[in-house]
């Protein structure tokens, strides 16, 4: 068994960037914003995290993945704690993130601040495959918690979009 | 009279069985949708209220702490000690029935968790903050099928109209308050419910007049749920939520 104290808190965090979201495999949890911090004590390690959505099913093998990625290292106290304050937004994604998820053909979040939620079809989604600024919303809901359906009317290829948040 | 704990495990409880009735009514929905779309949309919507249930219920099991977990919580429960507005536990009826109890329930619920954001309770600040951005999304939605039902046909501007005149008795008791408001609202932790009235009803009034909808008038308003008392309605859905860890307690996926 390897002592906690051979581990900073850095390196924790280096291994579980390395664990991707499980609905969108092309991007880490750490990328995603999911993951928050890591606490190191005498004995355990607290790993905390957000939810980005409150009934996102990709919680729970976030956490099951995250303890054993820890495990893996040789510490085996691990505890995994969901916080809700201060509350996940997708504006904590870089451009880099918002890049991977549109090559994996998902149009990226638009910024909160520009985003009339009330009016929802007035955003200006481009799309992920064409580029085209022709896009349509077809439903607010989509494949899962984060994403709306629109299509697009250039290509004619239907595509997700990743809610602002 | 009860103490600061017990209020907030009431408080909790509450909030939290609301979303959880409410999603479960929801998910009754799936494959049954009018379009996939919609089947889509009133499911993923089921989703964030389950997802708000196990948040808040966790938390009250927390404040209760006698080890019990949000499932115990959700699913050991006999139904008088529920505390879920009537309106929530309300079968799902048609779709325009649906769409009338989802406006009542998002609009209120948008107001609410706003003022929640400001609760002098970080956790429940935290909850609601969350929950408030996921809630504007099913506003949207309801709003939006108000419209297109209410100025279609014929046809769906009766069922609708129909359905809010039905379900507006039951809108007077989202906004009672009850011992555990009065201890919490001294303290920042709850909200005044009296607050939220206006905004409500201006909200109702001004969406339904864009839809073609009739303001719905109601001689009295049922009440009851604060106090654990229930329309016929929660018994099934409890006997049908409920029944695996009743017949097989403790059973684990």
């Amino acid at each position: 068994m390897v002592s906690i104290h051979q581990h900073t808190e850095e390196e924790i965090l280096e291994v579980l960037s390395e664990i991707c979201d499980p609905e969108i495999p092309v991007v880490s949890i750490q990328e995603m914003g999911i993951l928050r911090d890591v606490i190191l004590q005498d004995h355990s390690c607290q790993v905390i995290i957000t939810p980005t959505y409150t009934g996102c099913p990709a919680m729970g093998i976030i956490e099951e993945d995250i303890k054993s990625a820890i495990k893996n290292i040789g510490i085996a106290n691990v505890e995994v704690t969901t916080t809700y304050n201060p509350a996940w937004t997708t504006d904590w994604m870089s451009d880099e993130t918002k890049e991977k998820l549109r090559k994996f053909g998902i149009a990226a979040p638009l910024h909160s601040g520009c985003m009339n939620w009330a009016q929802p079809q007035s955003l200006q989604v481009h799309c992920p495959k064409c580029n085209s600024i022709h896009t349509q919303l077809i439903s607010q809901f989509g494949s899962t918690a984060c994403k709306a359906l629109y299509k697009c009317k250039d290509c004619e290829e239907p595509f997700d979009y990743f809610k602002c948040h | 009279m009860m103490n600061k704990q017990e209020a907030i495990f009431k408080y909790l409880v509450r909030l939290g069985d609301c979303a959880l009735i409410h999603g479960h009514r929801l998910s009754e929905w799936c494959s049954r949708g009018p379009i996939l779309e919609e089947d889509l949309a009133l499911t993923n919507m089921a989703l964030d209220n389950i997802g708000r249930a196990q948040a808040f219920l966790k938390y009250a099991a927390e404040v209760q702490g006698n080890g019990l977990s949000e499932d115990d919580l959700a699913y050991k429960r006999d139904e008088r000690a529920f505390y879920n507005n009537l309106l929530t536990e309300l079968p799902i009826g048609d779709f325009a029935f649906t769409i009338a109890k989802q406006l009542l329930l998002s609009v209120f619920e948008n107001i609410q968790m706003q003022a929640l954001c400001k609760s002098a309770d970080a956790t429940i600040a935290g909850i609601a903050a969350k929950s408030h951005k996921e809630v504007r999304y099913h506003l949207t939605h309801a709003r939006d099928w108000t419209m297109r039902l209410g100025k279609g046909t014929l046809e769906s501007n009766t069922r609708l109209q129909q359905a809010f005149n039905q379900l507006w008795m039951y809108t007077g008791e989202l906004f009672e308050m009850y011992e555990e408001d009065a201890i919490l609202n001294k303290q920042g932790i709850a909200i005044d419910l009296n607050e939220l009235k206006t905004p409500y009803y201006n909200t109702i009034t001004s969406i339904l007049n864009d839809s073609n909808i009739k303001m719905p008038v109601a001689d009295y308003m049922q009440t009851g749920s604060r106090k654990g008392i229930h329309t016929e309605y929660l018994g099934h859905i409890l006997s049908e939520m409920q029944y695996l860890q009743r017949a097989y307690p403790d059973a684990k996926w």
